[in-house]
């Protein structure tokens, strides 16, 4: 309990919530950006980068149906290029949202509240630019749906023992669980930007949304049970679905895939890479919309911790990786993890990865490094940088030289992969901008809910006092 | 502050969560039974020929054996079309002023075959043997339906996948001894002891290695 106080923001620390806010200004300060505010410059630019962008990626993947997947650098022993580390990535980046919005939540943890609905959002966007790699990356891509398990007229069922179907399964089970939890948790926020809407229409498409939300004491409990259960679901989900990811290098026999500590690093490496991608939206979006109230540098802090803490699991798990090569005496193994990768073709990529995600990371033992923002944030970049390289280096290094010399071929990107990439970077940013205009970025509901802790942690006499709910 | 919504919305929230329900399973259903329909499978759908050919007349009519015209069945992979001159054996003096013969005529002056329109088009993925069924005592009605009593050509059974691979793990009720192959009304005699699951030793068909992809997708 003492643990949770101190969370609050009764102490000597940064609190989670600066001090100074009721119902009403918490809920004007978020309900106003979408409401009231008009777009200024920023959002005008964001949204102009990611539209233009989301139109480079109609024509990447116009021309990749109309020619082929040839256009891309992928080779014969490299299958798999840009576009299986872009899915990787993005699913990885995925991840932060749903330990932000489940995994906090199972643990109580109140810093989580202004940041969820932001990071679930950034989840659904990120699982998105992910979903269309693997649909893109098949050569044929109309007969996707070849892989769902339905009753066709061939007799015919999806391979079961093939990690890429697994794939199939995990992906849009996590887009779906993330899809809901995100619309169950914006709910009561419909509803609140329902009843302060001053446009007829506007009231109508959120009251559509809200679904009739009225706040009813039985409404609340339905919901919180409801969230909770969807936490308790997305926990699970969002450990095994980078597993699954990570199974499919680690179920194939090759040198530098094959490596048992592969599903829990997947999942440290999307959490870290995941938290930096927060951070680096979140400190933007703070400034530009004036929401330091509500995601202080305490937050900040903490996802630093976040990324320090799994940053160190994925450094175990490079030093685990070259070390078990050695121990191994495998001379496969040996060959690329302890000559090729640093040594090879890509010895750049893989150094710099090792500075990025191993080196850099170890700034954030340093408290005003944590709390400078503008480090911070170059930091998180950083890490967005080392993560690609990450599986950059697993995908390319691993494929272009494996058992048989004979069939080694470096791999080099044409810039239809790099059109794609930069696609799927516009997708997601014209999706954060819509969504950034269209629904709170900050949960109103449990922003409320911390100022009624708060005003219970300083005056408990006080909190029947504050109990007048403000719509 | 007026109501948002009048109370007529909550008829129009209960028909939009059930469209929202109805409306994917009818378009998937509507797929499913699409791909499974005559316009998909063009089972009975006459197809137009040059020749209006009737398989009735020269089966039922005249007492023809299939072998007669499709004379590969038994030892190649196709069947074959007869040639112009198999026409022209029995019609070079029979109906040789028919029109309705005017383009069989014209195929031998002209030396050109003529462009029958395939009525069972497999595609080119599959690798389809009718030697080997022939052989193993598939009868011709099994797949073709009963052509002897087709006055025009259609496609009696969908040729899916699926169709195949039904006979393929279960081929005795479509089996019978060889000599009966050609039969037209052949039903297993009653009593007979040609019970249907003797037909697979009898034709010596091994059913195990009969889904492995490499039978038909080579």
């Amino acid at each position: 309990m003492a643990e949770n106080h101190h969370e609050a923001g009764g102490d000597s620390k940064t609190p989670v919530l600066a001090p100074g806010h009721d119902y009403a200004s918490v809920t004007r300060t978020i309900s106003d950006i979408v409401l009231e505010r008009a777009p200024d410059w920023r959002w005008a630019l964001g949204m102009g980068a990611g539209s233009s962008l989301l139109m480079i990626f109609g024509i990447a993947v116009a021309y990749l149906i109309y020619m082929g997947t040839g256009i891309w650098g992928i080779n014969a022993p490299v299958m798999w290029g840009w576009a299986i580390i872009n899915f990787v990535w993005w699913v990885g980046i995925g991840h932060a949202g749903t330990l932000i919005s489940a995994i906090l939540l199972l643990l109580k943890q109140q810093w989580r509240t202004s940041i969820n609905r932001f990071a679930e959002a950034m989840t659904l966007f990120a699982v998105a630019c992910a979903g269309v790699f693997p649909l893109l990356h098949m050569g044929r891509p109309w007969k996707f749906f070849w892989m769902m398990p339905y009753p066709s007229t061939m007799a015919l069922l999806p391979q079961w023992r093939s990690p890429l179907v697994w794939d199939v399964f995990a992906v849009s089970t996590y887009a779906t669980v993330s899809a809901l939890f995100w619309y169950v948790g914006l709910l009561p926020d419909l509803a609140t930007l329902r009843d302060r809407a001053k446009n007829k229409y506007i009231a109508m498409i959120y009251g559509a949304l809200a679904l009739g939300w009225r706040g009813s004491a039985r409404h609340w409990a339905r919901y919180k049970s409801a969230y909770i259960l969807l936490a308790a679901l997305a926990t699970p989900l969002v450990v095994s679905v980078h597993s699954v990811v990570s199974l499919d290098f680690t179920a194939g026999v090759i040198p530098g895939w094959h490596a048992t500590i592969f599903p829990p690093y997947f999942v440290a490496g999307a959490i870290f890479s995941g938290f930096a991608m927060v951070v680096t939206l979140c400190v933007p979006l703070r400034s530009w919309y004036g929401l330091k109230d509500f995601i202080t540098d305490r937050h900040l802090d903490n996802m630093a911790k976040v990324m320090l803490a799994t940053g160190m699991v994925v450094g175990y798990g490079y030093v685990t990786e070259l070390f078990m090569a050695w121990y191994s005496g495998n001379p496969y193994e040996q060959f690329l993890l302890l000559n090729a990768r640093p040594f090879g073709t890509y010895s750049n990529a893989w150094r710099f990865m090792f500075f990025c995600n191993v080196i850099v990371p170890q700034l954030l033992w340093v408290p005003s490094i944590r709390r400078n923002t503008a480090i911070l944030w170059v930091i998180s970049i950083f890490v967005n940088i080392g993560m690609w390289l990450e599986r950059y280096v697993i995908v390319v290094t691993s494929l272009s030289q494996d058992f048989l010399p004979g069939a080694w071929a470096d791999y080099s990107p044409t810039k239809w992969d790099v059109m794609t990439y930069l696609g799927t970077l516009g997708l997601f940013t014209f999706c954060l901008f819509l969504f950034v205009r269209t629904l709170p970025a900050i949960a109103v509901a449990e922003m409320r809910e911390l100022v009624h802790e708060t005003h219970i942690e300083h005056a408990p006499h006080a909190a029947s006092g504050a109990h007048g709910e403000t719509a | 502050m007026p109501q948002v919504f009048p109370p007529s919305a909550n008829t129009l929230s209960r028909v939009v969560l059930f469209g929202l329900a109805a409306g994917p399973a009818a378009v998937l259903g509507t797929m499913m039974l699409l791909v499974r329909s005559p316009l998909q499978t063009q089972v009975g759908v006459v197809r137009e020929q040059p020749v209006q050919f009737s398989h009735e007349h020269h089966v039922t009519g005249l007492g023809i054996d299939c072998r007669f015209c499709h004379a590969s069945v038994e030892t190649s992979a196709a069947a074959g079309m007869p040639p112009t001159h198999t026409c022209m054996t029995c019609h070079s003096q029979i109906w040789s002023g028919s029109p309705m013969l005017e383009p069989v005529r014209a195929s031998l002056k002209e030396q050109k075959p003529i462009q029958w329109n395939r009525v069972h088009d497999l595609p080119d993925f599959v690798y389809f043997n009718h030697g080997v069924h022939v052989q193993k005592g598939v009868g011709c009605v099994e797949c073709h339906g009963r052509v002897d009593k087709m006055p025009l050509a259609w496609r009696e059974k969908p040729l899916t996948m699926q169709w195949c691979l039904d006979c393929h793990r279960n081929p005795e009720p479509h089996l019978r001894p060889k000599e009966a192959v050609f039969a037209m009304d052949w039903t297993p005699p009653e009593g007979s002891g040609l019970e249907a699951a003797e037909t697979k030793p009898m034709n010596h068909v091994e059913v195990g290695q009969l889904t492995n992809c490499s039978i038909c997708h080579r």
